[in-house]
């Protein structure tokens, strides 16, 4: 074979597959979508400590959550880090205040463990979780929620405490340390 | 009787041959254990820190890819300027440039913090960053040489390849002004404050990239026991000597001017008079053993005229060049940034006090295994594609020497 | 991209719907209320550049000696003393978010100390460098550093004159929730930005007023009624490093 043959075929190749990546990614997912209603339905999921809502359950019907979890958290992230929305209805903290899963001795199981409620599926998906590498993987006790409190405080030292800080998060947890 | 210039693969056959292609391999396999081991970590297990934030690993990668830069010079003498000689040289002079840019960015890349993040690199820019531009300008660099590379060897292209070479000539003069900058925009360190330190990289790259060429070329002809005349080897060595001057020329303006511009005399001092390691290797390596050394021996009527002479001034060069990177990256980290003029500083962290840094066998090998990248890729192009010249005789290269005959 | 105009989240009535309400949360520790202050950014809407947050450090009451600030930054924010995970890194390799520097004024040997850290640049070199652009500046003023897209290279750590940022070395665990932090990834000073927008105030700052020498302030560097305007105005405050023009947001006084 010629030299430029030889050149102009690996070239070729290269380009091919660039291309075509994208298009055999995209492909990948719709199939999922028809077949399964509820992916990973086979799998024994943790209930969550309580429901966002009635009628949703969590907080968008189930079969949407497991199928697009990472775009509500992906949306979230960039909003909430670029412009400080602080909304909580999609917040990965939420999540975790939900989801935590307890182990015999009533401790939080931590991400490594199969129970805990994102690596039930992830471990069997084999789909590497990016997030904890930084995120907390478990609730924070109330506890350790001492200095958040005093954090409410306003830009005066001299003005009364006044102060929305994740309060319902802080409720949930000081129930919960009080519960045990 | 004139002699036709053609181009072969080499053999490819010896033992010897398979002995570099299994050591480089080696090298190559250890620098990627070591950077399992270092992500895996983390780079606590390296000596870097966050006082010396860039170490051994950038040294290795700016030394490459400004190398690959400067050693597109055979190439661009013969093509832009219409330099006969160094027309047979272009073809292995576009190669090493691929190769070394390639290995240069993978150190770079598998030193950073999430090297996984590649994706994110490629898709996020910040075009205010210099940065950013330059990873552009790496991959179209790669791109406008290597199809350089393909007008050179494709006969029906052939009339097309002085432009591409022309572009290839002006895409790597930006290219080494850009990774010159990556340092002249840390204003905020005076080591690097200097307007000069484009300029200075883009003849640095002059130097180390001839000097690599020499070698490889030396190295090539002789084990594949092709002819490699004097024409070209006395032409490339006195190259050389220019190339070695300016960058002495250079060094001693930028620190000439930093020494006169007041916020900068302290570092300056730090370098030149008590670095320790730094100014040794200023001293010592750059200047007597990379630059004076080599210099005196290619000029010298006998000694330059030695083959083994010629490739120890070029492997000097080489080494003077990584003394020149170390001082300049590590040294200019390791003194203080001054944030208080006027007082002495201390704190927790380290401030007002010059950092130490001894740099852990991981980097290291990371950085070699970029070299032996390089290095391996060139093998293996000469092996398959036709690059090198059957003969670089005098009679081949010089049409002059030729007729003479 | 983002929708100014969209309907309040119902998730903050859901949450405490859920939690709360048998108590009806009316005050859920002492002196802490659930009552939203008029002024607050509702949590919907995103920061704008009506105001730029900064701080003023008088350096004439800081303590030489005292570490209120530090202490409190990375027990907030989980760093240092605060995060035994970080334990195989050397001290030149482990994050300070925060720091006490002495100086001596080599001419009067007066000494002075004050804390340093991302003094949140109007002009952040940091923000200039990035190749991703995971460095940047909110339209409030406050530098961070978007972690989901850093990719490590160090280049802000190279850029910054201040030396305000670190690179994590290692693995880490036990992350506070708002402040997230994680190996092969550069953090620095947040102004506690996740206080910030809940109408909070920089634990450091909170720490200094409210057990030591209450040396600094923070507050709207627009709002020329703010307290740290009108200290701003009355008494002046330093860049350190005036020269390369960032315009901080973190000024000094007494230096
Ligand atoms: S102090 Fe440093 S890290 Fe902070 S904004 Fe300025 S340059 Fe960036
Ligand atoms: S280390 Fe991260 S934040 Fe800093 S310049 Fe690199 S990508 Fe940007």
């Amino acid at each position: 074979m010629s030299q430029t043959k030889l050149l102009w075929r690996l070239f070729a190749l290269m380009i091919g597959t660039l291309l075509l990546l994208p298009v055999a990614a995209t492909a990948d997912d719709d199939d999922e979508d028809e077949k399964d209603p509820l992916p990973f339905s086979d799998l024994v999921v943790t209930e969550p400590a309580q429901r966002f809502s009635e009628e949703t359950g969590c907080v968008a019907p189930e079969s949407e959550m497991r199928r697009n979890h990472m775009k509500y958290i992906l949306h979230q992230r960039d909003e909430t880090m670029h412009e400080g929305i602080r909304t909580r209805q999609y917040s990965l903290e939420e999540c975790i205040n939900c989801h935590a899963v307890k182990d015999e001795q009533g401790e939080y199981v931590r991400v490594e463990d199969e129970r805990h409620f994102c690596a039930t599926c992830h471990t069997y998906a084999s789909v590497k979780i990016d997030c904890f590498q930084c995120h907390s993987d478990v609730p924070v006790r109330a506890s350790k929620l001492r200095k958040l409190q005093s954090g409410l405080a306003p830009h005066h030292p001299t003005e009364p405490f006044a102060g929305k800080l994740a309060s319902e998060t802080l409720q949930l947890l000081t129930n919960e340390d009080q519960a045990q | 009787m004139k002699q036709v210039l053609k181009y072969r693969e080499i053999e490819g056959k010896s033992t010897g041959f398979w002995i570099l292609l299994g050591g480089l391999g080696a090298l190559i396999a250890l620098a990627l254990g070591a950077v399992l081991y270092m992500e895996h970590e983390g780079h606590y297990v390296t000596g870097m820190s966050n006082q010396i934030v860039w170490g051994m690993p950038h040294v290795f990668a700016i030394f490459l890819i400004v190398t690959a830069s400067g050693i597109l010079n055979p190439a661009s003498i013969g093509t832009v300027f219409g330099k006969t000689l160094y027309k047979p040289l272009g073809r292995l002079s576009a190669l090493l440039a691929i190769a070394m840019l390639i290995g240069g960015l993978m150190v770079l890349v598998l030193d950073l913090g999430h090297p996984d993040r590649l994706i994110v690199a490629m898709t996020y820019y910040n075009f205010k960053s210099i940065f950013a531009w330059n990873i552009i300008l790496y991959n179209g660099f790669l791109a406008v040489v290597a199809i350089y590379i393909w007008l050179m060897m494709e006969r029906k292209m052939n009339k097309y390849y002085p432009a591409a070479g022309f572009i290839a000539f002006i895409w790597r003069l930006i290219l080494t002004t850009g990774t010159g900058s990556i340092f002249g925009f840390l204003v905020a360190r005076q080591a690097y404050d200097a307007a000069l330190l484009a300029p200075m990289f883009v003849i640095m790259s002059f130097a180390y990239g001839l000097a690599v060429f020499i070698l490889v070329l030396m190295a090539a002809y002789a084990w594949t026991k092709r002819p490699l005349g004097d024409a070209v080897l006395f032409r490339l060595k006195n190259l050389l000597g220019v190339f070695i001057a300016s960058v002495l020329y250079f060094v001693a303006v930028y620190h000439l001017t930093n020494l006169y511009a007041a916020e900068n005399s302290g570092v300056e001092h730090f370098i030149l008079m008590d670095g320790g390691i730094y100014t040794k290797l200023f001293w010592i390596v750059q200047i007597l053993l990379g630059s004076l050394l080599p210099l005196a021996m290619v000029y010298h009527p006998t000694i330059g005229k030695s083959r083994p002479a010629i490739a120890t001034a070029a492997a000097l060069v080489i080494i003077g060049g990584f003394a020149q990177l170390y001082v300049l990256l590590i040294g200019g980290q390791a003194y203080p940034l001054e944030m208080f003029p006027g007082y002495e500083v201390t704190s927790s962290f380290f401030d007002g006090q010059v950092n130490s840094y001894s740099p852990s066998i991981w980097e290291i090998t990371l950085g070699v295994g970029g070299i032996a990248t390089s290095l391996l890729m060139v093998t293996i192009a000469v092996r398959v594609l036709k690059f090198l010249p059957v003969s670089l005789e005098d009679a081949v290269v010089d049409p002059h020497a030729a007729k003479a005959d | 991209m983002s929708d100014t105009s969209k309907p309040m989240d119902p998730s903050r009535r859901q949450f405490i719907s859920k939690t709360g309400a048998a108590t009806g949360a009316a005050m859920i520790a002492p002196g802490v209320f659930l009552t939203t202050p008029a002024q607050a950014k509702p949590a919907d809407q995103p920061v704008s550049n009506d105001k730029r947050w900064g701080i003023l450090v008088d350096t004439n009451k800081c303590g030489n000696g005292c570490n209120a600030c530090i202490t409190a930054c990375e027990e907030e924010n989980g760093w240092g003393s605060a995060n035994p995970s970080e334990d195989h890194s050397s001290p030149e390799q482990k994050a300070q978010w925060i720091r006490k520097v002495t100086i001596r004024d080599k001419a009067t040997q007066h000494v002075t100390t004050l804390p340093l850290m991302c003094q949140h640049c109007e002009n952040p070199p940091c923000v200039d460098v990035c190749p991703t652009g995971a460095s940047f500046k909110r339209e409030d003023g406050i530098v961070l550093v978007d972690k989901h897209i850093c990719i490590g290279c160090r280049y802000c750590m190279m850029a910054c004159p201040y030396k305000a940022r670190s690179f994590v070395h290692e693995d880490l665990k036990d992350q506070k929730p708002w402040a997230p932090r994680g190996k092969g990834t550069v953090e620095s000073c947040t102004m506690c930005v996740h206080r910030v927008d809940e109408d909070g105030t920089p634990a450091c700052v909170e720490a200094c007023n409210a057990t030591a020498g209450g040396a600094l302030r923070f507050g709207d560097l627009y709002d020329e009624n703010s307290e740290i305007s009108r200290e701003l105005k009355q008494y002046g405050g330093k860049e350190i490093r005036a020269d390369l023009n960032l315009n901080t947001g973190v000024r000094y006084r007494g230096i």
